[in-house]
């Protein structure tokens, strides 16, 4: 784990206060509140069903929340009440300040076009009208995720699952956003591509300073990449703090329990 | 041809329906591009073959009107004729194949190479309405997308042609931006004929009669065809000219002859053609 960029005199980036979501009378994840500071990487880990993506979901907009507000600092510096925005300026923050990686590519990509395109979509949304510097973005963003730029003009359907994710990332950089959500971005991929993708995220994460919010089930990845935990069960937030510090002295009995089933080789 | 069908109202439609219409239509000239749902009736010919069209065209034809109706350009294919003689039957209105005597003339897949002028009425026959539909499959969607003018993504088709053909291969149904505005599907108009759409002086009606929409282009309307700074919109061009009438600006078919290989370019557009040969 990198070091926690501690900056005093920055506001956080995101605070989240009470933040309840509700599918009819079943709660998905009931009074969270955490803040998080630009240059951070919060990982929410949590076994199925804990809620995790239902708190991804309300904090990437997807899902209005029952209960509690999300207050997102824009690039102007003036704190936003998310869900008080309107749903244009919602929808151009997902689109530019923001990027959704997907577990399953196959959510994050359009299968029937070009990896280029993938890339390009983005920069075409927010109004880039010269298909020659757009192609030169999306070759530029292929090599920073490590595929070969002679695989631009392949469909992501004839990729393997780490170049799909690779690819969701690049595709979701390019607009250079501030903040990224993850849900479980290693799930269904094997070991050896899972550490070569969490070195390419710590790498990205660190050089264009971003602020990262990781959904996981998997322990190692949140040690990697997150500077913070919030363990999660139920719905609840049953204990969060520094990453080593949760890890290597968990307090409450789930997350020793959680702590405690990872398979020692 | 004055004799109308015993039995019928009018042009075919019932006036309660046709009100219904000129409401769709009303609104559609005052949102320049907007799909207007309309209540679309079941027509005495199949989707596909017009009924969009024919119902836009019946309820605002007059006595007084004289109507055209070609089919990819000509006067004579089954579908004009039919659509024709239907009018004539139902509304005992003249009827004619020159573009310049027109009033109303009923289209699929043509705009006339004769100049439109002020007081004519073009009606397109339109299949599928939504110009994103390729691309997000749910209405609730799309039509989020235009209120938010969310077209990015549309260019995301011609990045794709230009990379595997080197040039945007979209040659009809070619999108367009009305009034700066609405993201609209032309219906299925060879790209050729949308820079007739630009501030033309004559009124254009589109119906979807399957996909219950009708949308509008009123006269002077700025219509913008979509492209790439790099790769600006460009209409298609002939080597050769028009082997009946010798045109060199028209939209040409090409025609085959014979079992040998034989074949012709001539004007897709009959009237203009004939009119130049006669």
């Amino acid at each position: 784990m990198s070091a926690l960029p501690m900056l005093d005199d920055e506001p956080p980036l995101l605070v989240v206060e009470g933040l309840t979501v509700a599918y009819g009378n079943r709660v998905g994840c009931r009074d969270v509140g955490f803040e998080l500071w630009p240059g951070e990487v919060l990982g929410i880990v949590g076994e199925s069903g804990s809620g995790k993506t239902s708190l991804l979901n309300a904090l990437s907009a997807k899902i209005e929340p029952a209960a509690g507000t999300i207050h997102y600092r824009l690039r102007d510096g003036t704190m936003a009440d998310l869900f008080g925005l309107s749903e244009a300026v919602r929808r151009q923050l997902l689109r530019t300040d923001w990027g959704v990686v997907h577990q399953n590519p196959r959510d994050g990509l359009r299968l029937t076009v070009s990896a280029g395109a993938n890339v390009g979509e983005r920069l075409m949304a927010v109004g880039a009208r010269h298909y020659g510097e757009i192609r030169g973005s999306a070759l530029d963003w292929l090599g920073k995720v490590e595929i070969d730029r002679d695989r631009i003009d392949d469909r992501p359907s004839s990729f393997s699952g780490g170049m799909q994710q690779r690819l969701q990332i690049a595709r979701n950089l390019v607009t250079n956003p501030r903040l990224v959500f993850m849900d479980e971005p290693t799930g269904g991929l094997d070991v050896s591509v899972q550490a070569r993708l969490l070195d390419l995220i710590r790498g990205l994460v660190a050089d264009l300073g971003l602020s990262a919010i990781i959904v996981t089930h998997d322990l190692a990845v949140a040690r990697l990449l997150a500077h913070r935990l919030m363990v999660m069960r139920g719905g609840e937030v049953v204990e969060s703090g520094l990453t080593d510090q949760v890890l290597d002295d968990p307090q409450h009995p789930y997350t020793q329990l959680l702590v405690s089933s990872i398979l020692q080789v | 041809m004055t004799q109308t069908l015993a039995g019928y109202n009018f042009a075919y439609l019932d006036e309660q329906t046709k009100r219904m219409i000129r409401r769709a239509i009303l609104k559609a000239v005052a949102i320049p591009g907007y799909q207007v749902p309309f209540g679309s009736r079941e027509m005495p010919l199949p989707y596909g073959w017009g009924t969009g069209g024919i119902q836009v065209t019946a309820s605002i034809i007059g006595r007084a009107d004289v109507l055209k109706v070609i089919d990819q350009g000509a006067d004579d294919t089954t579908n004009a004729i039919s659509i024709r003689r239907f009018f004539a039957k139902t509304a005992g209105v003249a009827t004619t194949e020159h573009t310049a005597d027109a009033t109303i003339i009923q289209t699929r897949h043509r705009v006339p190479e004769t100049p439109l002028r002020a007081g004519q009425i073009m009606v397109y026959q339109v299949p599928i309405p939504e110009p994103l539909r390729w691309l997000e499959p749910r209405e609730t969607e799309t039509r989020t997308m235009h209120a938010l003018t969310e077209y990015g993504a549309m260019h995301v088709r011609f990045y794709e042609d230009i990379a595997h053909y080197g040039r945007i291969a979209t040659t009809y149904d070619y999108p367009v931006i009305v009034n700066d505005r609405y993201l609209m599907r032309p219906s299925p108009i060879p790209k050729f004929d949308n820079p007739k759409l630009d501030m033309s002086p004559a009124l254009q009606l589109f119906g979807a009669g399957r996909e219950k929409r009708i949308y509008a282009v009123p006269p002077f309307t700025k219509v913008k065809s979509l492209d790439f700074q790099d790769h600006p919109f460009a209409i298609e061009s002939w080597d050769e000219a028009c082997h009946l009438c010798g045109s060199t600006t028209s939209f040409l078919d090409e025609v085959l002859t014979d079992d040998q290989g034989g074949r012709m370019f001539v004007c897709s557009d009959t009237d203009y053609c004939r009119t130049r040969t006669s």
